[in-house]
């Protein structure tokens, strides 16, 4: 019985989407799980670790969820896996619990006697017993019991109700001696339904009148089943409570204001709520910072840890607060049932860019930060829809171009003209945010041409009844996903931004080397205002003379024609950590005595000429920077993000190739029309 | 009685399903439960015609039109 080597039960949990797997997988195994990978798939596993207490024994159990299906001829990539891992020897998978919504027996019954043919030992679970009660369902549990040949358990996963029965079927579960489809009777090629099953996935798709037969042969046993064992009252119908809030939902005009203003509120908490607790982080590393600077000896680890790992886990943190926002209310709006109604009323809008109505949280989150808004992909279940929503979000205008923006804008018009009523910096930067939005529905409706998957665009999907929202799925989805970000992006952010911090605070060459002694005597005097200006100084030659400083100089002759120098070069290089960067660098460059505020650096930029004595930061090199910016990956944490939710680096280089291409060929455009 | 595809029904019309015309589609539409003989309603039609929402076999079930437009029906009156 027991898992020969390590004595865990290994037990998986399989049903139909919506039928509580997650919640029934929360009861159990709590905060014990983790998110995992399964080869070459875009799909999470979901594993976690309980005990079971019975008659003063205690039981370790391993516990995988599987991605929802409706039969075992997978129809989607999470159907495929949840079909493969179940049939897979390595997994060792001792007892498969068939968890089923039990207020629409029938459809669910339908994988429950595929598995039960497979000859493995099985538990069935009837959940959300509470509600089927409620609606006048009765079962027969004893009799459905007996003619399945395994254990039939009635849970409300809410309220934890049945818990104990389900621990001691689970350590009793057997193996049914009932077959409900005879494969070998149909077809003689197989002897068992296991080998059938597994041909169909593994080699050769059955054809779909096979397919059929084998699911039209058993639901005409599940009728039976029920009309033997299930009373349902005579007229069933939709919940009225579902369809008084879905008249409001889903009407033509109140629907989308509904949605609106979720949306609306989506954006404020991502876009204005989360600048408080990001402030908040953003001290308490700086404050780690300053003590640890102070008790660690001067020198190069000081510098590492300080500016190196420090800032850069401040980095990764700072992404918390958007992530846990945004998926509180994708927890609600899933838990609730409403993001199906969005989806609703919202495919036929999207469906022609490629998208899905479920793209919209992503797309309208993506205004405040693309990073969280990638991971919110994942409830679009389309594998197609979910990469093309992945790949245009970083096209979208994110809050961390605005400093970038408002910065190059000011620099163009430095005082307010208006254009009729229009005041220009504001028109400018609308424009850029609608270039943004109508890049990215452009880029999605070529993508829809070109992305091919084997899987087809379905939209046959549930609408689950409304219900109220439970907090330890919601606080668990939050949970899960501010820690796969910090564990897997985090290593990428946190890797590449110590890159970038070493390369801006070091150099081999001469004058570097005595740009530092140089500056470690000045620091170590009495800090008059002069001397403050000359460290400023040095910092900024140093710069220069640093890693970056040389690599903004060789990438001067390809940045050229866009209008861009090697201080720029320099910028763009920093601010590939993030856009907003590009504010400080260009602050260092220029030695704007004030670093935080635009104001300083935008008169240097002003009073900045080239060659002829001109204005250097004339239109068109603003316009071809603006263009840049609003094209340009320029943002390593979205890259992080897309490498851990598409599970492959070609996305990645993929995004990153065509946002650059793009941004390039934008740039040198608006470049040479204007000069 | 006439058959007609499940696209052209209205808004609390109630039918039984008689066939589909598409196989891709209806391996999939009969693993949800919508089986030749089973009557279903229109529950909902999105505001700008498609997807539709049908209650079928104890739930609520969403399509698009051309998805619907595979399944031949018959009106219960
Ligand atoms: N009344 C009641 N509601 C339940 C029960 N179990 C789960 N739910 C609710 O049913 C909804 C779906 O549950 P999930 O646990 O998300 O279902 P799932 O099978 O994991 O669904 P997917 O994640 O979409 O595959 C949630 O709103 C749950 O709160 C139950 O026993 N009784």
């Amino acid at each position: 019985m027991l898992d020969k080597k390590n004595n865990h039960l290994k037990i998986a949990l399989l049903g139909n989407p919506n039928s509580g797997k997650s919640s029934l997988f929360n009861s159990l195994t709590g905060l014990k799980q983790k998110t995992g990978n399964y080869a070459g798939v875009t799909v999470d596993r979901l594993e976690g670790e309980t005990t079971f207490f019975i008659n003063n024994e205690s039981h370790p159990i391993k516990v995988i969820d599987l991605p929802g299906a409706y039969s075992l001829f997978p129809k989607s990539s999470d159907e495929e896996i949840a079909c493969k891992t179940l049939l897979d020897k390595k997994e060792e998978i001792d007892v498969v619990v068939i968890v089923l919504d039990a207020t629409s027996l029938k459809r669910n019954l339908l994988l429950a006697t595929q598995i039960i043919d497979l000859k493995i030992k099985t538990v069935l679970v009837l959940n959300m017993i509470d509600e089927a009660n409620s609606q006048g369902i009765i079962i027969d549990i004893l009799g459905l019991q007996n003619t399945l040949g395994i254990d039939v358990v009635c849970l409300n996963s809410r309220k934890q109700e049945g818990f104990d029965n389900l621990k001691k079927a689970i350590l009793n579960a057997r193996i049914s001696s009932s077959v409900f489809y005879n494969i070998s009777t149909f077809n003689t090629e197989f002897i068992s339904y296991k080998e059938f099953i597994s041909s169909h996935i593994y080699s050769k798709k059955t054809e779909s009148d096979i397919e059929n037969s084998d699911k039209l042969y058993r639901f005409n046993i599940i009728n039976y089943l029920i009309a033997k064992f299930v009373k349902t009252p005579a007229q069933l119908s939709l919940k009225a409570i579902t369809s008084k809030i879905d008249a409001v939902t889903t009407h033509r005009v109140y629907g989308y204001l509904i949605l609106i203003f979720i949306l609306f509120l989506v954006f404020q908490f991502i876009f204005f709520i989360s600048e408080t607790p990001m402030n908040w982080i953003e001290s308490v590393f700086l404050g780690l910072g300053d003590i640890i600077s102070t008790q660690l000896p001067k020198g190069a680890l000081n510098d590492l840890v300080v500016h190196g790992i420090i800032a850069g886990i401040s980095g990764v943190v700072m992404f918390v607060p958007q992530i846990a926002f945004l998926f509180l209310f994708i927890g609600l709006l899933e838990d609730t049932g409403y993001m199906a109604r969005a989806s609703f009323i919202m495919d036929r809008v999207m469906r022609p860019f490629g998208l899905n109505g479920k793209s919209v949280i992503p797309l309208i989150s993506g205004t405040a930060c693309a990073v969280p808004s990638i991971m919110a992909t994942r409830s679009i279940s389309n594998i197609k829809e979910r990469l093309i929503t992945i790949f245009i979000l970083p096209l979208i205008s994110c809050s961390a171009r605005l400093p970038v923006y408002t910065l190059l804008i000011a620099v163009m018009y430095p005082k307010s003209t208006f254009l009729g009523f229009f005041n220009s910096q504001g028109l400018v930067l609308l424009f850029l945010y609608l270039l943004g939005f109508v890049a990215t529905l452009l880029t999605a409706f070529v993508l829809k041409r070109i992305v091919k998957t084997s899987e087809s665009s379905f939209f046959i999907m549930e609408l689950p009844v409304y219900r109220w929202p439970q907090g330890k799925n919601i606080g668990i989805l939050v949970y899960s996903k501010v820690i796969i970000f910090i564990k897997e992006a985090g290593k990428i952010i946190l890797a590449i931004s110590i890159i970038l911090w070493f390369l801006s605070s070091h150099g081999i060459n001469k004058e570097y080397q005595e740009l530092e002694i140089k500056q470690q005597k000045l620091s170590s005097s009495y800090p008059t205002l002069a001397i403050k200006k000359e460290i400023k100084q040095i910092e900024t030659q140093k710069l220069e003379q640093s890693f970056i400083g040389h690599l903004g100089h060789f990438i001067e002759p390809v940045i050229r024609p866009l209008g861009f120098d090697w201080k720029i070069g320099i910028s763009l290089i920093t601010s590939f950590a993030a856009r907003e960067v590009f504010v400080g660098t260009m602050a260092t460059i220029y030695q704007s005595e004030d670093s935080e505020k635009s104001e300083g650096i935008k008169q240097k930029l002003l009073n900045e000429k080239d060659e002829t004595g001109k204005p250097k930061y004339n239109s068109a090199v603003c316009w071809s920077l603006l263009l840049f910016y609003a094209f340009a990956m320029q943002c390593m944490s979205t890259m992080a993000v897309v490498k851990r939710e598409t599970k492959s680096w070609k996305w990645v280089f993929a995004q990153l190739l065509f946002m650059s291409v793009l941004a390039y060929v934008s740039a040198f455009g608006a470049y040479q029309i204007l000069s | 009685m006439k058959t007609l595809s499940l696209a052209k029904l209205k808004k609390g019309q109630k039918a039984v399903i008689k066939s589909f015309t598409n196989k891709t589609l209806s391996s999939k539409l009969i693993e949800m439960g919508c089986l030749p003989g089973e009557t279903f309603v229109i529950t909902k039609i999105a505001p700008l015609g498609s997807p539709i929402a049908i209650f079928i076999a104890g739930y609520e079930l969403s399509l698009r039109k051309d998805e619907a437009d595979s399944v031949l029906i018959e009106l219960i009156l």
